[in-house]
């Protein structure tokens, strides 16, 4: 039956279509990407000062995002959605706080705060696989008991030790590059190597393809054998370390703990996880982007360039938030199987 | 590489009362069988799915298991890959009794399993799905061009052919099974088993898949291959087990088997796999279709300008290829499917693209998708039975349901279609195939239609069932409703259709008289040729 036989393969034709969807994909990120550089160069010959600040500052606020996002990723991708981020955040952020000031250790502070967030990460896991709780309900229950107990336990007047600021030799005296990317505490230069970490690990690994198969048809996975709930045990376990580090960079950035410093953070995280197609290189330009948002609202209230009320730029990246979830939700394609608890029958 | 040491499902383990029983014996050249089952037995609350099921399969053998609905095939083949454990009874391995107790043990013994419902990742590449779980790696990452390469290896080894680099998600139903067959095989699988493989092929890879099939049994890998397609098990099986009842009733050299006498076997009583059916009366058009226009979902248009009529008291049969438009055809008629140009009118009525109106002036449908349009999965077989008249008297009034209205309807329904179920009550997602079919078929034809519209009604059923539901089908008929038949396999429609018309392109290129026109001349149609002699139009 000529008529209808399809030739078994096509193999150029399938993996050029391929290569050209991937690139199509990454287009409309490339062009927004291409836009701010040739704004940022326009500015810096208007205002060097000014832009610097901002470029600066955009990258900065884009550290905490990157690794909560990072967080919602991993635990999505193997099939768990988990909106405790901002939870985890402020219970990270609090135990690094309390532990380095007691301590008078950042590095003590890290190991509380990562190890303090992947116990909630853990919790998640066991809510979610063992118990087979509602993820959003299990998510919710950590944001309730994150906000409670560090608002809670939160004592007003420690102080913990300065972050240093590491600046790249050579690197820091370059115009406006050299300030922008290389003179930053060392979450910021963490959240970047954890973007190509977990890149890395996701498409080049065997827990990464295990981790996208289960995200997307945890049936498949099981019948060629790999555990699935020991895998999103994992997944959601070291998802709690990278929001520790993302609360860790919210300290870096404030200097000390405050009751709800995360302001949204964690769930501004989930719509960077979204708007970044739940790909860490996603990742890294959806939270630069919405840091750049940051970044000039907070420079214009500093400058009181115009005459409106700070809230109204306080709003803007919430605004964003909402903007970027009604345009990029539309075309968004999360792992089949997240949200769904694994049943092997 | 996988690991069997992972807890059971199902039940937990226990003494095998049969393993006291003599050891394994050999294949008629003395070597030991590659697959032998004895004894085996499983019960579940209230049923014994397998009851004593002995099976021998050689290397380089291809074992048909047939069976109807219910009979205890996927129970069986889930015990030799591990899901279910046995409760009683001894298979043996190459002369070693083995005993999986999940997918991975099964897989690390050698035994590969190509599931009904691919179990395959959409995003992931050909040959990330192949070696998912047994991954090959180069310092410490993931070695895709490895992985590719030994795809490709396997894939010209045994005549498969796939490219490593393509995203599953795209490749038709045929390519993907393709793959599964290789996930088998990369784990060096001797014993391929294949469920209802042939279920979702259109005929072209059907064929592709039995060379491929006889290949590999050229290649020494030992096949189980379930069906319920007669055909198929004659073309390509060297033996033939066949289960009845949770029992194996017997095994047939396949070279002294015909249809009648595998399907007598099956259902237990000889099955008359010709419809028994007198002529046909036709009566005035009740549908008729004008230069349809239909697009699929893709906003390709699939339909382009099919015209034809079906008159009270006959059957027209619709045959093509699948793809060729036949499911927007019978979409746009049922109202489900906008019309892009053209009309279809029943009796009068102009259809718009409003399923329930459509109903409403008489028009039965059995969808070809049951699970996904014929029923609700969870709702209990008694509300499935009442799904097109839950919102009309008897069944609800004053804005509540009756439910002993609907109680009655259901019970009666269930005993008048033979539906095998445990309840009404029972979530319809339990029942087999042939039952969920049978529900559909008893709430479409229980009362007097003008018009019923019949797609693939037999898909994936077994023997007895299709027999039934042919012989409802004849009766509708009988009673004067029009029936339109879409179906590909040529078989029904050549047992059932009073006219055949062939569907290629979205067109009806012609219209025949079964009696007369041959099967090769239709084959050609559907391939969009054109027979030697011109084709009677009917």
């Amino acid at each position: 039956m000529a008529a209808t036989a399809r030739p078994a393969t096509s193999p150029r034709d399938t993996a050029g279509s391929r290569a050209a969807s991937t690139l199509a994909a990454n287009r409309s990120g490339l062009a927004i990407g291409a836009a701010v550089v040739v704004l940022a160069l326009v500015a810096y010959q208007w205002d060097g000062v000014q832009t610097t600040a901002i470029t600066a500052r955009t990258v900065r606020e884009a550290a905490p995002l990157i690794l909560a996002a990072l967080c919602g990723l991993v635990g999505e991708r193997s099939g768990v959605i988990n909106i405790g981020i901002e939870g985890q955040m402020l219970l990270g952020a609090y135990s690094g706080f309390m532990a380095a000031s007691y301590s008078g250790s950042l590095l003590v502070g890290v190991v509380a705060a990562v190890g303090v967030a992947a116990l909630a990460g853990l919790f998640l896991a066991w809510a979610a696989v063992a118990l087979r709780m509602d993820q959003i309900i299990a998510g919710t229950v950590i944001n309730i008991v994150g906000a409670g107990a560090t608002s809670f336990f939160y004592v007003a007047g420690r102080t913990m030790p300065r972050f240093p600021q590491w600046s790249i030799p050579g690197l820091e005296d370059l115009p406006l590059v050299g300030r922008t990317l290389f003179n930053h505490g060392p979450l910021t230069y963490t959240a970047a190597v954890m973007v190509l970490v977990i890149h890395v690990a996701l498409f080049h690994t065997r827990w990464g393809l295990r981790t996208r198969a289960v995200g997307e048809h945890p049936g498949a996975a099981d019948t060629v054998g790999v555990r699935i709930e020991r895998l999103r045990y994992v997944n959601l376990t070291l998802a709690g370390g990278l929001s520790g580090l993302a609360g860790i960079a919210l300290l870096q950035s404030a200097g000390a703990f405050d009751r709800g410093m995360t302001a949204g953070r964690g769930f501004i995280a989930l719509a960077v996880m979204i708007f970044g197609r739940w790909r860490p290189t996603g990742v890294l330009g959806a939270a630069l982007l919405f840091g750049l948002f940051n970044a000039v609202q907070a420079q214009l209230q500093f400058k009181q360039a115009l005459d409106v009320p700070p809230q109204f730029f306080g709003m803007i990246p919430f605004i964003l938030t909402i903007a970027v979830l009604a345009v990029a939700g539309v075309k968004a394609r999360p792992p089949a199987a997240a949200g769904r608890p694994y049943d092997p029958e | 590489m996988t690991d069997g040491s992972e807890p059971t499902k199902g039940t937990p383990a226990e003494t095998i009362a049969g393993a006291t029983r003599s050891g394994p014996t050999v294949a008629p050249d003395g070597s030991p069988w590659l697959l032998e089952v004895r004894g085996l037995t499983k019960r579940f609350p209230g049923v014994v799915a397998n009851d004593d099921v002995d099976l021998t399969l050689a290397r380089g053998e291809i074992l048909g298991l047939l069976g109807e609905n219910g009979a205890g095939k996927s129970t069986l083949v889930k015990m030799l890959f591990g899901i279910h454990l046995p409760d009683e009874g001894t298979m043996w391995l190459n002369g070693t009794e083995i005993r999986p107790t999940g997918p991975g043990d099964a897989i690390a013994l050698g035994i590969g399993m190509v599931h009904q419902h691919f179990q395959l990742v959409a995003p992931l590449t050909v040959a990330e799905n192949i070696v998912l779980g047994a991954e090959p790696r180069k310092s410490r990452l993931f070695d895709r061009r490895g992985a590719e390469r030994r795809v490709r290896e396997i894939s010209e080894q045994y005549g498969l052919e796939v490219e490593p680099s393509d995203t599953l998600g795209d490749l038709p139903v045929g390519i993907q099974q393709r793959v599964e067959i290789l996930k088998a095989l990369y784990r060096n699988a001797e014993l391929l088993i294949l469920d209802e493989p042939t279920a979702v092929l259109t005929p072209q890879e059907t064929d592709e898949l039995l060379a491929i099939m006889r290949d590999l049994a050229a290649n020494g890998v030992g096949i189980i291959f379930i069906t319920h397609k007669l055909r198929e098990v004659l073309a390509v099986t060297d033996r033939v087990t066949v289960l009845r009842r949770g029992r194996s009733v017997g095994t047939v050299d396949t070279s002294s088997a015909t249809t009648e006498s595998l399907a007598e076997l099956m259902v237990g009583r000889s099955v008359v796999l010709r419809v028994d059916k007198g002529d046909a009366a036709p009566g005035p058009v009740v549908l008729s279709v004008q230069n349809l226009e239909v697009r699929d979902d893709r906003r390709q248009t699939t339909v382009r300008g099919a015209t034809f009529e079906v008159h009270a008291g006959e059957i027209v049969g619709i045959a093509g290829v699948e793809g060729n438009g036949q499911r927007e055809l019978v979409e746009a008629i049922t109202g489900i499917r906008p019309i892009h140009a053209g009309t279809v009118t029943i009796e009068g009525f102009t259809v718009h693209g409003h399923p329930r109106t459509v109903r409403e002036h008489g028009v039965a449908y059995i969808p070809e998708d049951r699970e996904r349009d014929g029923l609700v999965g969870n709702y209990s077989v008694a509300d499935n039975l009442v799904l097109t008249e839950y919102h009309r008297p008897p069944y609800a009034g004053h804005g509540l349901r009756h439910t002993d209205a609907v109680g009655r309807l259901a019970s009666e329904l269930v005993e008048q279609f033979d539906v095998r179920t445990p309840s009404i009550d029972v979530a319809v997602s339990t029942l087999s195939g042939g039952n969920k079919q049978k529900v559909i078929v008893a709430r479409e034809l229980s009362e007097d239609k003008r018009l019923v519209v019949a797609s693939q009604p037999t898909r994936g059923v077994d023997v007895g069932s299709i027999e039934f539901i042919h012989n409802q089908l004849v009766a509708a008929r009988d009673r004067g409703s029009a029936v339109l038949l879409v179906s590909a396999e040529l078989d029904e429609i050549f047992g059932l259709a009073d006219r055949i018309a062939v569907i290629y392109e979205g067109r009806i290129v012609a219209v025949c008289d079964p009696a007369t026109v041959s099967r090769e001349d239709v084959g050609l149609l559907m391939a969009g040729g054109q027979p030697s002699e011109p084709v009677a139009a009917g």
